[in-house]
């Protein structure tokens, strides 16, 4: 028993050190499914784009962060209802969303989204086309007059086309491009490159202000050294939009 | 591409995956770091099913015997709980009552922590307490909202089995002969005294084939835990199973989703099969020396 308070004292006493070290602690949400802005790698652990992106605004914003993955269906809710502190998941930057979280200034440029399909003579206008459920493509497949066929997950979308389900897959041109190179010539672009929403940015509560405030100004010294330019090269290709 | 990560690995031959020959190649695969992550998370499973089913039966048998007390507004609190829970799908239950129930106990803990606070709690969509009464708290690490995580999927499977589990109760008190308890009263056995020494004795026997029933379909539903953010083995089949590239992992492979739901399957048949065997041992023990079975030439004598 007396070991019991003694571990108790001295992990209170540590918790108090970190603390008192200063930095606090942000929870930062993620879907760990969208490669090349976050994926789980071999070992379970979220890498990719945003997660070298997040972990430098966290050292120039001097906060300590956590990682932490949710089903892209319920990011937002979880956003709101305070299981963790920020999204930051390749989540594009539109007014729909604007309404319910605050979002950063963007990250990346506002980049295309485009069409991926077995063969180049699809029907894009009249076709059957696959997108993620909740994404700014899901909603411009049904603006177009398409029929949109929709999953929770990206990889599913694309797997649809290569199951014959659907005739074309929308999604970001940065996620559809390793795709389309790993395929072995047997997926190509499709038709012209949609510009869509206003670039990714990373969206915080609307009570939280001052959180928001420290990742955007980490952001715009990212965008002032070029280095944010350099991670875009990277990890987003020679030929994505920089700034 | 930069690695971001080391690569930890278990056999020494590992490092560089694509020179492999098939079989090493697929043990190295088959022990990676994710990989370790899905068979751990059959444990928990495993481990949610160990606490779920004497959990959900003890909230089984509290509402069964608040649907039979004598006292009005117990009765009826025992036959709300057991028809709402009963009434509402599996999947909107789960969808939004532990978000609720996560901010109920956020709310309770902010009421008593935070008196002084003056901010409203509900601001537009969000939902805002004191930081000291976050459950758990902001700065408690990530195993312990794992834990915290897993603990609300447990009390959400509890009162929704537990609502079934009481009404197969309820169902099987009633069963119970009339005479049995007649007689008990005779000898002069008190209320409380007839309930826990003849009535719950007996009533099992005509509990069991519900209750296991409800424990085949509880196997069977633990794939919801992944609508509650645990991530269990459905989850993992899930994203091993995606198709992955050269660029994100040392293992490229196209989708292999089906062999990985191929795996679950296997799991859950032998799964059920065992319980099945286990009951059915159960059941003949519950049934041996009873003295009701009329077919029986033992109960005359």
């Amino acid at each position: 028993m007396k070991k019991l308070i003694m571990t108790t004292a001295a992990l209170a006493l540590s918790a108090g050190a970190a603390m008192a070290a200063g930095h606090e602690l942000v929870r930062l949400g993620t879907e760990g499914a969208y490669p090349p802005y976050n994926f789980l790698d071999d070992n379970g652990e979220v890498a990719g784009f945003e997660r070298i992106l997040g972990d430098e605004l966290c050292k120039r914003a001097e906060l300590t962060c956590e990682w932490v993955t949710n089903d892209w269906d319920s990011i937002i809710p979880n956003l709101v209802s305070g299981n963790y502190d920020a999204i930051i998941a390749g989540m594009s930057i539109t007014a729909e969303r604007a309404e319910v979280v605050d979002f950063t200034q963007n990250y990346t440029p506002p980049s295309p989204s485009a069409y991926v399909a077995l063969s180049a003579d699809v029907d894009l206008a009249g076709g059957v086309i696959a997108a993620q459920t909740g994404t700014i493509q899901a909603a411009h497949v049904i603006e177009t007059g398409a029929t949109l066929l929709e999953f929770p997950t990206p990889d599913e979308t694309i797997q649809a086309v290569k199951a014959g389900e659907a005739d074309a897959v929308m999604a970001d041109k940065d996620f559809l491009i390793p795709a389309v190179e790993e395929s072995g010539g047997e997926m190509v672009f499709v038709g012209d490159d949609v510009p869509l929403g206003g670039g990714i940015g990373m969206a915080f509560r609307k009570s939280d202000p001052e959180m928001r405030a420290k990742f955007d100004a980490a952001i715009q010294s990212m965008k002032d050294d070029g280095t944010l330019n350099t991670l875009i090269v990277e990890w987003l290709g020679e030929d994505s939009p920089k700034f | 591409m930069t690695r971001t990560t080391p690569r930890p690995t278990i056999f020494s031959y590992c490092t560089e995956p694509d020179t492999l020959a098939r079989l090493e190649w697929l043990s190295c695969f088959l022990t990676t770091g994710k990989h370790l992550s899905f068979y751990a998370s059959f444990g928990t499973v495993l481990m949610l099913l160990a606490i779920t089913a004497p959990v959900a039966l003890v909230f089984g048998f509290g509402g069964a015997t608040a649907a039979r007390a004598s006292l009005w507004p117990v009765r009826m609190l025992g036959k709300i709980y057991i028809s709402v829970v009963r009434g509402v799908p599996d999947i909107a239950f789960f969808m939004f009552f532990v978000i609720a129930l996560d901010q109920g106990f956020e709310w309770l803990r902010h009421q008593v922590k935070c008196p002084e606070w003056t901010d409203p709690i509900r601001q537009g969509n969000d939902f805002i307490v004191c930081a000291a009464a976050k459950l758990p708290l902001n700065t408690d690490p990530q195993w312990m909202h794992e834990v915290y995580g897993f603990l609300i999927a447990v009390l959400t499977f509890a009162i929704v089995f537990g609502a079934f589990a009481a009404n197969i109760i309820y169902g099987a008190m009633n069963a119970v002969p009339r005479g049995q308890l007649e007689t008990a009263e005779a000898y002069g056995f008190s209320p409380h005294q007839t309930f826990w020494r003849i009535l719950v004795p007996q009533m099992w026997r005509y509990a069991l084939p519900g209750l296991s029933n409800l424990w085949m379909i509880l196997i069977k539903s633990t794939p919801l835990l992944f609508l509650l953010g645990v991530e269990d083995i459905v989850f993992w089949a899930r994203e091993l199973g995606a198709s992955k590239t050269a660029r994100f992992t040392d293992y490229p492979h196209g989708d292999w989703r089906m062999w990985y739901f191929l795996a679950l399957l296997v799991f859950y048949l032998a799964f059920t099969k065992l319980s099945e065997v286990v009951l059915e041992r159960v059941m003949r023990r519950l049934n041996s020396g009873q003295a009701v079975v009329p077919t029986s030439g033992k109960a005359a004598a």
